[in-house]
């Protein structure tokens, strides 16, 4: 049996390298995505350990929900990106100053 | 002193991997095996659900994460050519703030997670109900959530909108009834009258 805050520390690692690409990473939005993604993962795994700690299904019930929202969330993003490199011929965020923001 | 079960050493194997590849993922300068390494955390942390008793979150994980999600992705990465500009510069740049932000992120859940604060005593456990993981989700999906099921069938539909809509191109040159000019129209347009004096049939 594993202890669960082995999960918990490897969710908030997982979490953290997420994070940390979208800071380290002004490349391209695809990237960006990605790291989205593996901040998910973590976020998914951390439910999964409780949901097995407590003995309760429902944690695995809101993964199923998340896994559905990220799929969504990856299509749209996806569909954005393709439009965005059709638009201005290149994906690069630190080009992207149309709102001076 | 007890050796290290089996099952610890079979789950640190995973999480190492999830960990190493995640690294990998945001460290690779090529976006494809950026993709490649997304792939095999995600299998990786699929194996670590498996051994928390959610077996089918982690084959629906590699069916339709690996199988379909990280697919588009690798489809979108090959069809728009990002030229691969090394900026290590800005890499090296910011990766103090990175580094700080992880060290930051598991000191904090490390120090959460001490026996002191996070008792396991006092917090109620229990194990998940017997029998297959696929029917327990099933039996709670069906009936306690069956009206968020629905709205996320919903939300799937609304992104297949959104996606098609966003990124479909009509087809340049192919002729296509257009309706507004049909509306706009008027008779006299379209119609003629003519006086045509009537004629007699000569015998």
């Amino acid at each position: 049996m594993i202890p669960f805050t082995h999960y918990l520390v490897v969710a908030a690692l997982l979490f953290a390298i997420g994070l940390a690409g979208i800071i380290l990473n002004r490349r391209n939005v695809i990237l960006l995505l990605m790291c989205v993604e593996l901040m998910l993962l973590a976020v998914n795994t951390n439910f999964i350990a409780f949901s097995n700690y407590l003995g309760d299904m429902a944690g695995q019930v809101f993964v199923f929900f998340i896994l559905t929202v990220a799929a969504a969330e990856a299509a749209i993003g996806l569909a954005l990106v393709t439009l965005l490199f059709r638009n201005r011929g290149d994906i690069d965020v630190e080009k992207m100053n149309l709102l001076k923001g | 002193m007890n050796p290290i079960p089996i099952s610890m050493l079979i789950f640190y194997l995973f999480a190492g991997i999830a960990v190493l590849s995640a690294i990998m993922v945001i460290a690779s300068n090529n976006p494809v095996r950026g993709v490649l390494f997304l792939v095999v955390t995600f299998i990786a942390s699929s194996g670590m659900w498996m051994m928390a008793q959610a077996e089918f979150l982690s084959l629906i994980l590699v069916l339709v994460y690996v199988g379909a999600v990280m697919t588009l992705f690798l489809f979108v990465v090959m069809m728009i050519n990002i030229e691969l500009t090394s900026q290590k510069r800005k890499f090296s740049y910011y990766l103090p703030f990175g580094a700080g932000i992880i060290l930051l992120l598991v000191l904090m859940m490390l120090i959460a997670l001490h026996p002191q604060y996070f008792s396991f005593g006092s917090m109620p456990s229990g194990v998940l109900p017997k029998g297959a993981n696929t029917e327990l989700l099933g039996k709670v999906l069906y009936t306690n959530y069956a009206y968020p099921f629905i709205v996320a069938g919903v939300l799937l539909l609304t992104a297949i909108i959104a996606a098609i809509s966003l990124v479909h191109r009509r087809p340049r040159d192919c002729k296509s009834q257009q309706v507004t000019e049909q509306i706009k129209t008027r008779r006299e347009l379209r119609v003629r009258i003519v006086n045509l004096p009537s004629e007699k049939k000569e015998d």
